[in-house]
């Protein structure tokens, strides 16, 4: 007898429920977790209103059933839908342009009349899958011509995005596809060259930035100078954190917190609360969880079966540590103020269905790989 | 050729990104690394450094403001009270449309022009979430009228403190005084710490002077708040010690019977009692409402006091310095007598002026035509003038100045209300080191009269006569009978002050005086004898007129062709009941003309308001 290499879907019977469910149990136990967590925190961080919890709840339900049916897609699948998602994910981004609905002074929002959406979301997956598509297609490394279209696929959507405005989400967005061509082995040369290319534009992209962004860097920079005005997000999340100490002030203890003085405490700045309420240690327990997300994830890169899956688990994994490192970045005055919310644990909508269908689809990579006989 | 296939290498591929995965992985860790080590310089090296900032975020001292005491006269009735007042307040933050708000607001509440632009002024100052007075003092009427539609008005609210209220408006404000905002003039003179939460002072007479018993002491609470200032919960508590209650010595039936009496002179009347130097009434007129200035008089108004000719904001009673005239008499006729200089015989002949030897200049008598031979009674009942300029001549510029001086003509009596004027006892040294030069005889005999560089200050004058009736004993006149501690109702009584005692040589001779003062009211030539007459009791006075007008040698004073203003000040002292004398009063009626006609009947009512209206 002679063993044929037979492509055939494995069994799912013979590697227990995960497969059959196509869940990965590391990666579940994790995230139920964090969102334990996060809502714990949330509490708090709404003044003790468990509507808001509950509220949050349901949100998180949907996005963990929505990362449950999304896991269910087999990559294959998946392979062939992504230039569409894509393309139909840029028609979105056009549209939002035209006439989206503006909402907080930026125009983000498409009215799809039955349900109203952020395009931008739908880019957080599109734009790493397109590029893992176009680029699986190819032979690593990628060359020259391969990477500027590469270069395209993830600046285009991203000027689109960063023009609405949302800077944070094209930040992330340009990093996820950045992630790909990294993965895909973008030559040392190139990314030193890029790098200087980046730094020498910086001034461009100052001279471009709108006056509230500038105000942010140089908040960044100098939070002293105007406590009361753009500063004061920056110095009382500093304080909620400094005087959160090792151990914290105890939850719902936390002053800067319950009194008011943190301002966007449910959503951008709910790391504070955090660390004021449950201190060093809190955070380390928080960061824990991110990082066996993060291993998790790029460990699920590897054992992937393909270029394609390969570098779409990757750059989603790293995404997410870029997602949690930028926000709490902010939180600490580390990095400018972006509009980016602390993944799983800020409160807020869109967001964390799409964070939750990017984890459906590492999921998805890892239970549908093909068994090689035994 | 075929051209070379480009295969897929997948082994190639799955290590190319197996290692920038892990690369990545590395990075990934790095940039954690240093957020930790970011996050333990904040909750572990600097957390001291942030628990402070946290804590002065969350804690607030505040100041908690004393009460002010309370200000009553000698017999209980209240003459300066704390009214709970409301003020409108507007917290901009919680305001969309200041502009919509303003103007609805001032469909129901009066707002003027000026509150508006102070408003607006202290909202461009301070932080948005801090509530910012737009209007004090609103009536009953108003509190219910904003009640009703407070609904309409989100971050509008109306508060409640208490307000310095003067219930008796005008009467006696020169003794009272009043407060005011602090200004920033107030602010150096004050102990800062102790006036948190103050937002009045005492701007002056008994307001400012007691300004330290009446404020009392700050108390503070450490207070929880939100970012919003919204008090939570009050962590700890020193109360304040509220201030002391006054009783002042001013007993107001006679205080506003004196402020009567005078119509519409303006003047200054003491009342005193002679017994302890109680001051009984404390009279400067015009006088005006304390009121409006408690928080903060309208410009016209203000400038309609201050420009007002007949100044009532001027504290005669404290600063006015007049020439005592003929009332110096009694003081004269005493030096004489003790002296030795003159007895009660010694008789002077009065040809209705006085000549000093060797030289022609004619010192008029008031009575042109003289008063023929006088002794010291008729001197002093007819108030003869060439009487006292031989008096004076004889006893010479510097006894006269040593004699009066017991009396503390020229000597601030020390009263307990601050600003008072010593009054000037002119003498050959005052005028050398003053005036650089020397002292001439015929200045000894305008002295001697009571005029030249002769002043004094009503309560001078009231002292001193308090001195003649109790025989001798200068006190210190006193306007604050006691305090009062308002938690345990107990009275302080202030201590009374004899500033010194005048020695008498010859008892006899103060009774001449005296019986000479009697004489000047009850006998029939007296110059006061018209308040005499039906007097239940018997007085000592002496009648005096004080020249502001010089006249010249040979002019006769004609007081309807004078211009009020120049027409002299009638002045006149006394003290009843001789046999056991309760008050002392110095009158001084500014251009009132004649001391017997126009300032003894004011003094004869001041009398009666004290001696005869019972006790309460």
């Amino acid at each position: 007898m002679s063993t044929v290499f037979t492509p055939h879907h494995e069994d799912a019977s013979r590697r227990g429920w995960q497969y059959r469910l196509h869940l990965d149990a590391p990666l579940l136990v994790t995230l139920i977790a964090v969102s334990t967590m996060g809502l714990i925190v949330l509490y708090s961080a709404g003044g003790g209103d468990i509507e808001l919890v509950e509220r949050q709840l349901v949100r998180l339900g949907v996005a963990f059933a929505g990362m449950l049916l999304v896991a269910q897609f087999p990559p294959r699948l998946l392979l062939r839908m992504t230039p569409w998602i894509f393309v139909t994910g840029l028609l979105f981004l056009l549209a939002v342009l035209i006439s989206g609905e503006t909402s907080g002074g930026a125009q983000r929002w498409l009215n799809l009349y039955f349900v109203r959406f952020q395009p931008s979301e739908m880019m957080k997956l599109a734009v790493p899958m397109m590029v893992a598509w176009y680029l699986a297609n190819t032979r690593l490394p990628p060359n020259r011509w391969q990477l500027m279209a590469s270069a395209t696929l993830i600046v285009v959507p991203a000027l689109m995005i960063a023009k609405q405005p949302d800077l944070g989400t094209a930040l992330l967005i340009a990093s996820s596809g950045f992630f790909v061509v990294f993965l895909a082995g973008l030559q040392w040369r190139l990314l030193a060259f890029f790098s200087v290319l980046a730094a020498a534009a910086a001034p461009l992209l100052w001279h471009f930035m709108r006056e509230y962004q500038r105000q942010r860097v140089m908040t960044l920079l100098h939070p002293e100078s105007d406590p009361l005005g753009s500063g004061y997000h920056i110095i009382q999340s500093k304080i909620a954190i400094g005087s959160g100490g090792l151990f914290g002030k105890g939850w719902l203890n936390g002053t800067q917190s319950q009194l008011d003085f943190l301002p966007e405490r449910s959503t951008d700045f709910i790391f504070a609360v955090l660390g004021e309420e449950f201190g060093f240690f809190g955070i380390l327990l928080l960061f824990t969880f991110y990082t066996i997300i993060v291993v998790r994830g790029i460990m699920i890169s590897i054992q992937a079966q393909d270029s394609y899956t390969r570098l779409l688990a990757g750059s989603l994994s790293m995404t997410f540590c870029v997602y949690f490192i930028v926000n709490t970045g902010m939180v600490t005055g580390l990095l400018p103020v972006v509009g980016l919310p602390l993944p799983m644990i800020s409160y807020g909508g869109t967001s964390i269905v799409t964070l939750m269908a990017g984890f459906g689809i590492l999921m998805s990579i890892q239970t549908h790989r093909k068994l090689l006989p035994t | 050729m075929l051209n070379p296939v480009h295969l897929k290498d997948h082994l190639f591929e799955s290590h190319l990104i197996t290692n920038r995965a892990i690369l990545l992985l590395v990075l990934g860790g790095i940039l954690l690394t240093i957020l930790l080590t970011r996050l333990l310089y904040l909750q572990v090296i600097s957390h001291d450094h942030y628990t402070t900032l946290s804590e002065d975020n969350r804690v607030k001292l505040q100041a908690l403001p004393p009460n002010r005491g309370l200000i009553y006269d000698r017999n209980g009735i209240l003459l300066a009270e704390n009214l709970p007042s409301y003020r409108l307040e507007i917290t901009p933050e919680e305001v969309d449309d200041m502009g919509a708000t303003l103007s609805a607001l001032q469909d129901i509440i009066e707002i003027s022009d000026i509150e508006r632009s102070r408003f607006e002024k202290l909202r461009s100052r301070k932080p948005g979430f801090e509530a910012i007075p737009l209007r004090f003092h609103l009536d009953d009427e108003e509190v219910a009228r904003f009640s009703v539609n407070r609904h309409r008005f989100p971050g509008v609210d109306i508060t409640a403190g208490l307000a310095r209220h003067y219930p008796q408006g005008p009467l006696a404000v020169h003794a009272l005084g009043y407060v005011g905002r602090i200004d920033e003039k107030a602010l150096k003179d004050i102990d800062n710490s102790n006036y948190r939460g103050t937002t009045h002072i005492g701007k002056n007479g008994i307001e400012k002077t007691y300004e330290e018993l009446l404020h009392g002491k700050v108390g503070l609470q450490q207070v929880e708040i939100t970012a919003q200032g919204r008090i939570i919960r009050v962590l700890n508590r020193t109360p304040p010690v509220s201030g002391k209650n006054l009783y002042l010595t001013i007993d107001s039936r006679v205080q506003a019977a004196a402020e009567n009496a005078f119509g519409d002179f303006s003047g200054t009347a003491i009342a005193i009692d002679p017994n302890n130097g109680d001051v009984l009434a404390f009279v400067s007129l015009p006088t005006y409402d304390p009121n409006p200035f408690v928080n903060g008089i309208d410009y016209d108004d203000y400038a309609a006091l201050r420009n007002d000719e007949k100044e009532p904001l001027f504290n005669r009673a404290l600063r006015g310095q007049y020439p005592p005239g003929s009332t110096v008499k009694p003081f004269m006729g005493l030096a004489g007598l003790e002296s030795g200089i003159s007895s009660s015989h010694s008789k002077t002949y009065c040809p209705g002026f006085y000549m000093l030897p060797g030289k022609d200049r004619k010192y008029r008598d008031w009575k042109r035509t003289g008063h023929g031979t006088v002794d010291l009674n008729i001197a002093i009942t007819q108030s003869c003038d060439v009487y006292f300029y031989d008096l004076a001549q004889s006893l010479g510029i510097d006894r006269i100045h040593d004699y009066l001086q017991q009396f503390r003509f020229g000597k601030a009596t020390g009263i307990d209300i601050q600003g008072e004027l010593p009054g000037l006892l002119p003498s050959r040294e005052w005028k050398r080191s003053r005036r650089d030069l020397p002292w001439f005889p015929g200045e000894t005999l305008i002295t001697g009269i009571g005029q030249g560089f002769f002043l004094v200050t009503p309560i001078q004058l009231a002292a001193a006569t308090a001195a003649l009736a109790n025989g001798g004993h200068m006190l210190q006149p006193q306007i604050v009978h006691a305090e009062q501690d308002p938690e345990s109702s107990d009275l302080v009584p202030h201590q009374r002050h004899l500033l010194e005692t005048i020695t008498i040589k010859e008892q006899q001779h103060w009774e001449q005086v005296i019986a000479a003062m009697t004489d000047v009211v009850h006998s029939a030539r007296g110059t006061a004898r018209r308040i005499g007459n039906d007097s239940p009791y018997r007085i000592a006075g002496k009648t005096g007129t004080a020249q502001v007008y010089g006249l010249k040698e040979e002019e006769k004073y004609d007081a309807e062709a004078i211009a009020e203003k120049l027409r002299d000040h009638a002045l006149f002292i006394a003290f009843a009941p001789i046999e056991e004398p309760k008050i002392a009063v110095a009158v001084i009626v500014e251009n009132g003309g004649g001391g017997g006609s126009v300032a003894a009947p004011i003094a004869r009512k001041i009398l009666d308001a004290y001696l005869e209206v019972p006790p309460l």
